[in-house]
């Protein structure tokens, strides 16, 4: 199954092998990763996407933050979390495309039912840009496809995820959201502070 | 030096030296070369000792054996290039058993980085999934916040080896140095390292439940240094304690709560044991595959907690019932707080103990102990009688044995009994060859006081032998005891159990290894009958000097009992054609 990852990482050379290394260790094909700058100065901001097996889950995110480059993991589900990706598609439209010169208003109008935008125009060719999940992107793709139109270029982002709601992740929330601060491995602590068991099935 | 705010302008090299004293380093092991150069023209000015090695896998494991026996970081340098890329093995090696471990190589220029200068080579990319962490560093400025991140790195959380890589411009630049403003921000906590109330009250309800348990004693007592916790606990609750093959020394062998090995070539008693029990409370131990046998039928019954720094150990292998994840220490006195003292109800443990030590007495494991003296040698008597001799001497607790890898490190860990933590320096997790003796300098250099022996076979000696000379060059009182059975000992005894006894490429050659040590002004003796065991070993003792010992031993002797790779723990193989059992001598 598809597993969502949010890691916090420090933005120094050499991060990104870390990550992926650890994927090609453990044998687990990425579907998507991004990376960017997040919030907070030096820390770069990752989304990876895995295909894992679903127990396989939990080691990952504790192999992740092994790495002395991660500053904080968290798995994020699809109900919990906004995912969304960034796509860019070139369409021929030309007077040689399939619809010849209806295609374009045709194509204006696919974009406008997607929510896409045109944000190129050539002669021969029309470029769309469009957020959304992956299954909507995947959509507007299909659409183009069926309607015979020759679709010349795709450019995802692949994934980003950021939990819905006013709190972070539960472990931005242990960590705190300065950065890390001293703290003893067991402050006194009231039972209601206590989190799930991670590793309980 | 120029005093500028009171914080001296030094060169790179001398950044680094400063940096070392001030994380308390006394001692590197090392071997210079074209781009670490700067750092060894350096040395002179600080007090610290420089041991010159004779290979740089040497002198990582040395910087290993170091930290195993002292707890402290360990530190060994290299050169770039073949310098670097001769420490992988003992970067692994640290790796795999969690030793905290500083690498320090030289690097070619910044300006050539990445351009096949000579002697260049991306040792930290070489090393990447070898190390917990590692650096490469470009600018003097750098060198000793870095240095003092990777000391902590090092040594926090579950402890490995960091390599630090500094280009030869780095070590030659100048920059002012402020140790205490280099430090470290503190070591950012484990979001998951917290072993949760409503856990603790889970493990409670399971120890109280339990009517066999048993406690496993793993490499992680050592690290946290859980050792009174962990007998304070089996103590008041009766829980007998097995224990992993770094885990011996953490929890004393002649304790009655003392179970003994566990896995492969654990006692039959111990791993009967574990396939009955109902409860296994695993102190810092990550069930490896060597301890379970088969995971399939492994333990069937028991509940599992599993007490553990590293959360991606849990449920690696071995399902945890409930997980308490922290450094053991703190976790067994937040237990320890909820045990009383004393009137807790042990009576379902004492018939479980009786249970387990009935089985004792059938199993026929330790024969060959047992075993008049026929006029053959066998290891297992070799390494008795040193610790024996040990015992008998008043030298048991002040005794390091450092293994290698093979068929006689088994029988160490079944016949010295380590009744003191770190008392027992061997690779486990990667099982590296050639160990024993640099590993040996490196644990001799930490604890001159102690009396340190090498166990090796003569197959893993010949591996890093060259190091005698470093021996001999640092004046190292080491006792070393070649095991010499005239084979890769572990590889004919697998020919001989699953490949009918083809030999192929187990018989092994050697030297006179005492005419060796004599060519480097090391005193020796063969050794062929067992009487004459014990004095040759007081002789290397009670000597000035290093001494080897040739130990001339059965040459088809096998290591038992035995589970086949794939069989469950309790299906053991014993000894084929068992030896009569006289009981005199233990
Ligand atoms: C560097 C390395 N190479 C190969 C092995 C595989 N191996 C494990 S035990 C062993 C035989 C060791 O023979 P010897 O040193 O004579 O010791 P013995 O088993 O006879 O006690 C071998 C080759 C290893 N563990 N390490």
């Amino acid at each position: 199954m598809l597993h969502t990852f949010v890691a916090l990482v420090d933005d120094k050379p050499g991060v990104l092998t870390r990550v992926a290394s650890l994927f090609r260790r453990l044998s687990v094909n990425i579907v998507s990763l991004t990376v960017g700058e997040s919030e907070r100065e030096g820390v770069s901001r990752m989304t990876i996407v895995a295909e894992a097996p679903e127990n396989a889950a939990h080691r990952i995110r504790a192999s992740l933050y092994k790495l002395e480059i991660v500053r904080s993991v968290d798995e994020v589900g699809r109900s919990e979390a906004v995912i969304r990706e960034l796509c860019l598609i070139k369409v021929a439209a030309g007077p040689n495309a399939p619809h010849g010169l209806h295609s374009r208003s045709q194509i204006f109008e696919l974009a406008t039912v997607f929510r896409a935008r045109v944000v190129d125009l050539a002669p021969e060719s029309i470029m769309l840009e469009m957020t959304g999940s992956a299954s909507k992107i995947e959509g507007l793709l299909q659409v183009l496809r069926e309607a015979s139109y020759d679709v010349l270029e795709v450019s995802r982002t692949g994934r980003m995820a950021m939990r819905r709601g006013h709190h972070t992740s539960r472990v931005l929330k242990a960590l705190g959201t300065q950065p890390a601060a001293a703290t003893a491995h067991f402050p006194s602590r009231p039972d209601e502070d206590d989190l799930p068991n991670q590793f309980a099935e | 030096m120029n005093a500028n705010n009171q914080n001296p302008t030094l060169t790179g090299s001398e950044i680094l030296w400063a940096t070392l004293v001030g994380e308390g380093v006394t001692t590197v092991f090392g071997y210079p070369g074209g781009a670490i150069l700067p750092v060894y023209d350096a040395l002179r000015k600080f007090p610290i000792h420089h041991v010159l090695v004779r290979h740089e896998q040497g002198a990582s494991h040395m910087a290993d054996g170091y930290a195993r026996a002292s707890g402290q970081v360990g530190v060994c340098m290299a050169t770039s290039g073949p310098g670097a890329t001769n420490l992988v093995t003992g970067l692994a090696t640290a790796m795999l058993d969690s030793i905290p471990m500083i690498a320090i190589t030289g690097q070619v220029s910044s300006k050539v980085l990445g351009s096949d200068a000579f002697q260049e080579v991306d040792i930290t990319g070489i090393t990447l999934p070898i190390t917990k962490h590692n650096f490469l560093v470009t600018r003097a400025e750098d060198i000793a916040p870095i240095v003092r991140e990777a000391f902590q790195i090092a040594r926090s959380g579950r402890p490995g080896p960091v390599l630090v890589d500094i280009t030869k411009d780095a070590q030659q630049a100048m920059a002012a140095f402020d140790f205490d403003a280099a430090a470290p921000a503190p070591y950012r906590p484990h979001p998951m390292l917290r072993a949760e109330n409503s856990a603790i009250r889970e493990a409670m309800e399971l120890i109280r439940a339990a009517k066999r348990p048993i406690i496993f004693a793993g490499h992680g007592i050592n690290q946290s240094g859980a050792e009174r916790e962990v007998i304070e606990f089996a103590e008041r609750l009766h829980i007998p304690v097995a224990s992993t093959l770094l885990g011996l020394g953490s929890f004393p062998a002649s304790h009655p709560l003392s179970l003994g090995m566990m896995g492969m070539h654990g006692e039959s008693w111990v791993n009967n044991a574990i396939q009955q029990s109902d409860l296994l409370l695993a102190f810092g131990m990550r069930f490896d595959d060597r301890v379970t046998g088969n995971l399939a039928s492994y333990a069937p019954n028991a509940k599992k907690i599993h007490i553990e720094i590293d959360p991606s150990e849990i449920n690696k292998n071995v399902k945890a019932d409930v997980a308490l994840i922290g450094d053991l220490r703190e976790v067994l006195s937040t237990l320890l707080e909820l045990i009383p003292a004393t009137g807790w109800d042990r009576s379902s443990s004492d018939a479980w103990l009786k249970q387990i030590n009935a089985s004792k007495g059938n199993e026929a494991v330790r024969d060959i102990i047992n075993l008049p003296d026929n006029g053959h040698l066998y290891a297992a008597h070799v390494i008795h009688d040193i610790w024996r001799e040990a015992v008998a001497a008043g030298r048991e607790k002040d005794t390091i044995i450092v293994t290698d890898v093979g068929q006689h490190q088994m029988w160490e860990a079944q016949y010295f009994r380590h009744n003191a933590p770190r008392t027992l320096v061997t690779s486990g997790g990667l099982g590296t060859m050639g160990f024993a003796l640099p590993a040996a300098i490196g644990a001799k250099a930490a604890c001159p006081e102690k009396d340190v022996w090498v166990i090796a076979g003569d197959g893993g000696f010949q591996m890093t032998a060259a190091e005698l000379s470093t021996i001999v060059q640092e004046n190292l009182h080491i006792n070393i005891a070649v095991i010499n059975n005239g084979f890769l000992g572990m590889v004919r005894q697998w020919q001989e159990a699953f490949y009918d006894k083809n030999y192929s490429c187990s018989p092994i050659l050697s030297p006179d290894f005492v005419k060796l040590a004599e060519a480097h002004g090391i005193p020796g003796a063969h050794i062929t009958q067992r009487k004459d065991v014990t004095p040759a070993v007081t002789k290397a003792r009670t000597g000035s000097s290093a001494f080897l010992i040739n130990f001339s031993v059965e040459k088809e002797d096998g290591v038992y009992p035995m589970i086949a790779p794939g069989s469950a723990l309790h299906e053991m193989v014993r000894r084929p054609n068992p030896l009569i059992e006289t009981g005199e001598d233990e």
